[in-house]
C-alpha cells in the first residue's frame, strides 16, 4: 500500500471535510494534489482496503435494528444465507463457529418492519430467529486504530 | 443529546451516502443531484447531523479483513445486570475492542448479555486479547463464549428505503 493510502486510513476515518471540494482540502493539508488523494482512495477501494468513504450512522438513529442469530443445519447454510442476504434490511451477515452459526444485523425503518422481516425469515426457513436488539452501546465507533507492523 | 429529529430529506441524504461518497471533485454536489436539493443544503444538513451525533463520523470505513485483521471473534459474557454498566464501560474502552454492547439474554440457550468484538491479525493475537478480557472481568463473568467468524456472508452500508 502506498504511503498516502496508509496516511488516509490512519487520519481520515473521521473528520473528512464537509466542504464543496473535500478531496482538494485533504490534499492541501497533506501537500499533495486533489488527483493524488482521489487516486489513492480509488486504489484503497479497488484493493478492498476500505469498504467505502462515507458517513457512519449512530445505531438506532435511522430506525430500528437488531442482531439476529440462527442455528442453521450445515446442508442448508447456502440456501438460508441467500434468503437472508436478499433482504435489503440485512447489512451484515457472518457465519460463526457455534451451534448458532448465522449472525446478521437487521436495520429497518421502524420496529414493525423489523418484526416483519424476522417473522418472514422464520416462516420461509422454518427455523427460529433469535432477536438480540442493542440495549446499550459501550464503545462509540469513531474509527479503529490500525496497527501496521 | 438533543438531536433534531430527522426529516425525510435527512434520511434520503444519509441513504444516498451509504454506498460511499463518489470519488469526484465535488462529491456532495453528486449527492445533491441525487436527492434534488442544492449542494450547500446537503453540506449544511450533514454538518447538523454530525453535530447532533446522528452521524458518528464521516471518513474512510476500513475493511479490517482486507487490511490483514483476519481473525474476528465475537466474545459474549454473562455478567450480573447490576454490574453491566461498569463492566461494559471498561471493556468498551479497550483498544482491541471494536464494538461493545449490552444485549438481552435469550434463556435458556443464550445467557450472555455483554458482547465485545475483538479483531486481530491472527487467532493467537485474538486469544491474548481474550485472556486480557477474562482477567479484566474476573469473577464478574459467570460464563463466556468466543464465536470466531468463519465467513463474511454480507457487508454493506446501511440501506433503507427512504
Amino acid at each position: 500500500m502506498e504511503d498516502l493510502g496508509r496516511h488516509l486510513l490512519d487520519h481520515y476515518q473521521r473528520g473528512f471535510p464537509l466542504s464543496p471540494r473535500p478531496y482538494a482540502e485533504v490534499a492541501q493539508h497533506l501537500g499533495v494534489t486533489e488527483e493524488d488523494v482521489i487516486g489513492a482512495l480509488e486504489t484503497l477501494s479497488r484493493e478492498g482496503a476500505i469498504a467505502r468513504l462515507g458517513a457512519v450512522v449512530r445505531p438506532g438513529a435511522m430506525g430500528a435494528g437488531t442482531l439476529a442469530a440462527m442455528a442453521v443445519p450445515d446442508e442448508r447454510i447456502d440456501e438460508v444465507t441467500a434468503l437472508v442476504n436478499g433482504y435489503h434490511e440485512v447489512n451484515h451477515n457472518y457465519e460463526r463457529e457455534h451451534r448458532l452459526n448465522l449472525w446478521f444485523v437487521v436495520i429497518a425503518a421502524d420496529r414493525a418492519r423489523l418484526d416483519a422481516v424476522l417473522a418472514d425469515i422464520k416462516q420461509c426457513t422454518g427455523l427460529d430467529v433469535i432477536d438480540l436488539p442493542m440495549e446499550k452501546e459501550y464503545h462509540l465507533d469513531l474509527g479503529f486504530a490500525l496497527k501496521w507492523t | 443529546m438533543n438531536a433534531t429529529p430527522l426529516d425525510a430529506m435527512d434520511r434520503r441524504i444519509v441513504v444516498a451516502t451509504q454506498g460511499g461518497l463518489e470519488l469526484v471533485s465535488r462529491p456532495y454536489a453528486a449527492v445533491a443531484r441525487h436527492v434534488g436539493i442544492p449542494e450547500a443544503e446537503v453540506i449544511k444538513r450533514l454538518k447538523r447531523m454530525l453535530a447532533d451525533g446522528v452521524i458518528r463520523r464521516i471518513g474512510a470505513v476500513p475493511n479490517h479483513y482486507a487490511l490483514g485483521y483476519r481473525a474476528n471473534a465475537m466474545t459474549v459474557w454473562d455478567v450480573a445486570d447490576e454490574r453491566i454498566e461498569a463492566l461494559g464501560t471498561k471493556v468498551g474502552a479497550l483498544d482491541f475492542v471494536s464494538h461493545c454492547y449490552h444485549r438481552p439474554r435469550h434463556l435458556p440457550e443464550w445467557p450472555y448479555n455483554l458482547f465485545a468484538m475483538v479483531h486481530g491479525r491472527d487467532r493467537p493475537v485474538v486469544e491474548r486479547h481474550i485472556d486480557a478480557l477474562t482477567r479484566l472481568l474476573g469473577m464478574d463473568a459467570l460464563g463466556h463464549q468466543v464465536l470466531y467468524s468463519t465467513r463474511i456472508l454480507k457487508k454493506t452500508g446501511l440501506r433503507l428505503v427512504a
